[in-house]
């Protein structure tokens, strides 16, 4: 199967606070075409970083980062904006365009005509709502929506990019539990149709063992568990990583979960709140 | 959507009606302050006498008999200039003050934000007290490099240099953040703003002059500053308008649009210079004139939509009508300075905005 990110002994830092914090060390990721990868991890373990890395926009110290057969560091924007399409954290949708606008701008990288749009643009932005389950919010404005209508229609302009690889990070942040599942489903069920490769930053474990076929711990800066779901979510492992000691479940149709004890294992430090994630 | 009506294509251009609703009426305003402009003041002249002066003149239509000598003297020597001139400024101004909105994505931004004006300013001042203070250049004063004012040089000169500094400082690693660009703008603006104070203080019988050029005036406009400053501002417009589509996606802010394949520091950069090209040609023949490039492209925003296609555009045009009114209405009360007619009109404007957007702000979802 074709490698369509490959990094290998990648190393990341960042000046914090006028020291130097060593986000990522030696890290070794691979992913394939077709694949559905979850990545996890505490906050602050890099996740969003390695995203960044994957797309170049964060310096390297070390290491390889390469797409399509490709080193990132040779790639311009615009041909990387032709086949990765990125879901950022936040993004404040501009007031006053439409969600079909806003949806077109998707469409940028692919742009032929020098004032408005080719019948292409149009297929492929109305391909994009339709598949992202947000045709009939076409005609709304970007402030009129909710927080899982936003999401959608944030999906439907990564998908309006046609890309080969779709990045998102932390897609499910700010959705009820019916839309988490819900935008998931849909990403699965894409990946499958568009034959998308996706890397999704997530925070909730049995969410991503639910629906990733793959899920990549981050841990200490790099990848410490990579797997399917059964092998990944074990609670010693969650426990080393989290900090927080956590009990195995089952379904009466036998899907495993995890659920936290109530207060953490005493005597550790526990993890930091809010600020960085990722 | 009703059964039996065809669905309406998703993908379209800033809707058509609005476009022609918009720039028609923008359109309309300016031929109507044209003639207002030129055919109001201590003589008046007829509108169809404007017009037909106008036409022979500038465009060959038609022949200008039946006006007097004295009236086409007054047409095309005395007025014609400064209508053209505030149109030039006000067409100039109102597209960079859009541009750096989009580029800060800062409702409140104006085209003299990152330094130009402190920069122009500081320049036209040194400029007017300098053959005062040396007097070797004395000489030389009322004099010109290329037929140009040395004030106006040296205020184009000034807007364009202090927004080089500006972004020589701010800019880091390729990356021109917003946040950084205003504070040194800032900066730099309050630095040289201090300059400005101490030749004032220093000025002596220049005083007023330098007063004047503060307050901004488009009385002194002539051919000479409309065929070096009209070209600067129409090219730039023509650069910008090919450029709408890198303006409508950093409203999306520097990461995304950077996904969607926009070199976005470099973009930034670009932009920023051409906005500050703009103002500066403005600035070196009118001096500061505030709140037309603040006003005008919110004003639109409501109107026209954000879609820089149709906002671009429809601020030339209307910045340009409304600086030749507001110029004409400075005219008529006596010859008060242009800065304080727009300043009076556009301040209260200003302060609708500021409390419709807090009202914005506090209806918002935490």
């Amino acid at each position: 199967m074709t490698r369509v990110a490959e990094i290998a002994g990648l190393h990341v830092s960042y000046d914090a606070d006028g020291a130097r914090r060593n986000v990522l060390r030696g890290l070794d990721f691979e992913v394939s075409e077709g694949e559905l990868v979850a990545l996890l991890g505490p906050n602050g373990s890099g996740k969003t970083t390695l995203l960044r890395a994957i797309v170049g926009t964060v310096p390297r110290d070390a290491g390889r980062v390469s797409l399509f057969g490709r080193d990132i560091a040779t790639w311009n924007r615009m041909e990387l904006a032709r086949r990765v399409a990125v879901l950022p954290q936040s993004l404040v949708l501009p007031d006053g365009f439409r969600v079909a606008e806003i949806v077109e701008m998707g469409r940028a990288p692919h742009a032929t005509r020098w004032f408005g749009s080719s019948d292409a643009d149009a297929a492929a932005v109305e391909r994009a709502l339709a598949d992202a389950d947000a045709l009939d919010l076409a005609e709304r404005h970007a402030d009129e929506l909710s927080g899982g209508e936003r999401q959608r229609v944030l999906v439907a302009m990564a998908l309006a990019q046609e890309p080969e690889l779709l990045l998102l990070d932390e897609p499910t942040l700010h959705l009820d539990i019916a839309h988490q599942a819900a935008l998931l489903a849909s990403v699965a069920h894409l990946r499958a149709r568009r034959g998308l490769t996706v890397i999704a930053v997530l925070h909730d474990l049995n969410l991503a063992a639910a629906h990733a076929p793959r899920l990549a711990v981050l841990g200490g800066g790099r990848i410490v568990a990579d797997g399917p779901p059964e092998s990944v979510m074990r609670p010693d492992l969650i426990r080393d990583l989290f900090g927080v000691a956590v009990d195995e479940a089952r379904t009466a149709d036998g899907r495993r979960f995890l659920v936290p004890r109530a207060s953490p294992i005493a005597n550790e430090p526990s993890p930091r709140r809010g600020g960085m994630t990722g | 959507m009703r059964a039996g009506v065809a669905p309406r294509p998703l993908v379209r251009g800033p809707a058509l009606t609005r476009a022609v609703v918009v720039l028609g009426g923008a359109g309309a305003l300016l031929l109507v302050a044209l003639v207002a402009g030129i055919g109001l003041g201590s003589v008046t002249v007829a509108p169809d006498d404007v017009l037909r002066v106008l036409a022979h003149r500038l465009l060959g239509i038609g022949a200008s008999s039946g006006v007097s000598p004295s009236t086409e003297t007054i047409i095309v020597d005395l007025r014609l200039p400064r209508v053209l001139g505030a149109m030039v400024v006000g067409a100039g101004l109102a597209c960079a003050g859009t541009v750096f909105q989009a580029i800060l994505r800062n409702p409140m931004a104006d085209p003299y934000i990152i330094g130009t004006a402190a920069g122009a300013s500081l320049g036209a001042t040194v400029g007017i007290v300098l053959p005062l203070l040396v007097p070797a250049l004395a000489i030389g004063a009322g004099s010109s490099v290329l037929g140009l004012g040395a004030v106006q040089l040296l205020a184009f000169a000034g807007g364009v240099a202090t927004v080089a500094l500006v972004i020589g400082v701010a800019r880091s690693g390729g990356r021109l953040p917003s946040v950084t660009l205003l504070l040194t703008g800032y900066a730099v603006s309050s630095l040289l703003a201090a300059g400005v104070a101490l030749l004032m203080f220093a000025s002596g019988r220049a005083l007023a002059a330098i007063f004047s050029w503060l307050m901004g005036s488009l009385a002194a406009v002539g051919w000479l500053d409309l065929a070096i400053a009209g070209p600067i501002v129409l090219a730039v417009f023509v650069v910008l308008f090919a450029r709408w589509r890198s303006l409508n996606l950093l409203l999306l802010g520097d990461g995304p649009a950077a996904n969607l394949g926009l070199d976005v520091g470099r973009e930034k950069l670009r932009l920023t210079m051409l906005a500050t090209l703009s103002t500066s040609a403005a600035v070196a023949i009118s001096g500061t004139i505030g709140f037309v490039g603040l006003v005008v492209p919110h004003l639109l925003r409501l109107a026209a939509g954000p879609d820089h296609r149709l906002l671009l555009p429809a601020s030339a045009v209307l910045g340009a009508a409304l600086l030749v009114l507001a110029d004409l209405g400075a005219r008529l009360a006596g010859g008060i300075p242009v800065g304080v007619v727009t300043a009076l009109v556009g301040a209260p404007f200003f302060l609708f905005l500021l409390r419709r957007s807090r009202r914005v702000v506090s209806t918002m979802p935490a």
